[in-house]
């Protein structure tokens, strides 16, 4: 479904991702794990058209995605959860949702709705509340509920578990497990190591702009030099 | 006439003006909220668009009235080209450049208007120029009505636009949120020149209403720019509410002023309140708290 090859980018030369190569099949839930500024939003970025990589290639279902602007990768149905939620802080909470199908999805936002309110009730509480005063984790929610909104066919989700408290961390973890179990792809990019392998099938771990391990999430939790790698000592 | 007519009259004539400058305020400030920049050029393009009134009228003969669908779907067309090929462009993504190709393009329009018809004042001459309807005592002048009608329709297709469409949902999200806006596939760079457009196609409409009972010259349009904006500083800076009600305001504000303290000191009305409102609340009045 998703295939990185040799994926190159930086910021103003500063190269951060120096060949970066891993594949999302369908179905399936991939953990991307790295320590802190190794390079995993930017992927994310690269992903879904915020910058351009300076060399490799993305291709989604068998459609190379470099080149490409953000909204036709919507439209494709990669959709990105970004790190910090991107949620639109002067709008309601129902209107951030009804611009998750801006894009993609269009005809069918009013069944997508009612889904998105039975998986977050919360949400459903709250519609004519403004985004911007929702709670952290409420914001999450929303994040995550515009993201399902557009029918994602993959979805990336760049922490989600960041700033929530650790109750609200392992029902967002049960959540996304809800949506996975549904058939949906998922990348999930996190810091969260041993929720994450639990949830994934298989997880790729970054260092020094490449992958450093990957393998079966199993493998991975017993590995001893994950923690190691993990933590760039 | 009693004294309560001429304050009465004084009232109507400066909610109509207000309506007007409602309309110029409301490109102004809907620019300013979505790209987070003053365009310089709003005064040249409403002189530009009262020239447009004024050459139709004059060269084919068409009312200000019939022409004002067209020429707000040219200017809607103009400004969203202008900011998508030129200022988009030139301004690299930095804020003070798009200011500054806003100012040299108000330069420029303003010089090929110059160019074009000189100095002179010119004006049109419609047959209702000067009909009146009959309210109460009160003679109100019927453009000025339909002015002050036609702006409170822009206003409210605007409110709809904005409100109850993805595109005008868009625009505001793109307004706060950039790159969430681009993550639910909004094309950010089509957005700004829909804003854009929208902006310019209020000043068509504008100089449309205006140009029956106004007159044009290659400077006039700084003149409404200049109140337009101390109506959105005024109202809160991007607040479409608060650019009409302050619209309304300011008309009432400089006719009554004009009223009583003579028609050269009826600005002087709305300097004064103007800083008397930014003591008070340094946001406007309906601008958010910083
Ligand atoms: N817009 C930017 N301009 C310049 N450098 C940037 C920019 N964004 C990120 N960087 C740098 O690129 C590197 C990778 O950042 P990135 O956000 O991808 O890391 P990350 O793996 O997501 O980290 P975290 O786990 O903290 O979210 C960091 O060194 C960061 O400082
Ligand atoms: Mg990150």
């Amino acid at each position: 479904m998703l295939e990185v090859r040799d994926l190159v980018a930086g910021y103003g030369g500063v190269p951060v991702l120096r060949g970066v190569s891993l594949d999302v099949t369908a179905g399936e839930v991939v953990a991307v794990l790295g320590a802190n500024g190794v390079g995993k939003t930017t992927l994310n970025r690269c992903l879904s058209g915020l910058i351009r990589p300076g060399a490799g290639s993305i291709r989604f279902e068998g459609v190379e995605l470099v080149g490409q602007d953000a909204a036709d990768i919507v439209a494709a149905g990669l959709i990105h959860v970004p790190e910090g939620r991107r949620i639109f802080p002067n709008m309601s909470v129902l209107e951030n949702l009804e611009l998750g199908s801006y894009r993609r999805a269009r005809p069918r936002r009013a069944a997508n709705l009612a889904r998105v309110f039975s998986i977050f009730p919360r949400l459903a509480e709250r519609k004519r509340q403004f985004a911007g005063t929702l709670s952290g984790g409420e914001q999450q929610m929303l994040a995550i509920g515009r993201g399902l909104m557009a029918e994602p066919r993959l979805l990336i989700m760049d922490e989600p578990s960041l700033g929530l408290s650790p109750l609200l961390v392992e029902e967002m973890f049960t959540l996304i497990a809800r949506i996975a179990a549904e058939g949906l792809a998922v990348m999930l990019v996190e810091q969260n190591v041993v929720q994450s392998l639990d949830l994934a099938g298989r997880a790729y771990v970054l260092e020094n702009g490449a992958v450093a391990m990957s393998g079966p999430a199993e493998a991975l939790r017993r590995d001893p030099t994950l923690m190691t790698t993990y933590l760039g000592l | 006439m009693l004294p309560l007519d001429i304050f009465l009259s004084a009232m109507a004539n400066g909610l109509m003006m207000g309506a007007v400058y409602a309309l110029v305020a409301l490109g102004l400030t809907l620019v300013y909220g979505v790209l987070h920049i003053i365009n310089f050029a709003h005064g040249a393009t409403l002189t530009a668009a009262m020239y447009a009134v004024y050459v139709a009228h004059a060269m084919l003969g068409v009312d200000p009235y019939l022409a004002l669908p067209g020429l707000a779907a040219i200017f809607f067309a103009l400004g969203y080209l202008v900011q998508r090929w030129v200022i988009g462009p030139a301004s690299h993504g930095d804020d003070s450049n798009i200011l500054l190709v806003t100012l040299g393009l108000s330069i420029i329009m303003e010089n090929a208007l110059l160019a074009g018809f000189r100095s002179d004042t010119r004006s049109i001459d419609v047959p209702y120029g000067f009909s009146v309807v009959e309210v109460g005592n009160l003679f109100l002048s019927t453009p000025k009505l339909v002015a002050f009608a036609g702006s409170f329709v822009v206003a409210a297709l605007l409110w709809l636009l904005l409100a109850r469409t993805d595109t005008g949902r868009a625009i505001r999200a793109v307004a706060k949120e950039k790159t969430g806006a681009a993550l639910v596939g909004v094309r950010v760079e089509h957005i700004y020149a829909v804003t854009f457009g929208l902006g310019a196609a209020c000043l068509a409409v504008a100089a449309c209403l205006l140009m029956p009972t106004f007159l044009v010259n290659p400077r006039i349009g700084n003149a409404f720019v200049l109140v337009a904006f101390t109506i959105v500083v005024l109202g809160g800076m991007g607040s479409i509410p608060g650019a009409l009600i302050g619209g309304l305001f300011v008309g009432v504000v400089e006719s009554l002023s004009g009223l009583y303290l003579g028609e050269s000191l009826g600005q002087i009305g709305i300097f004064l309140i103007f800083i008397l409102v930014l003591l008070a609340r340094p946001t406007g009045l309906f601008g958010a708290r910083a």
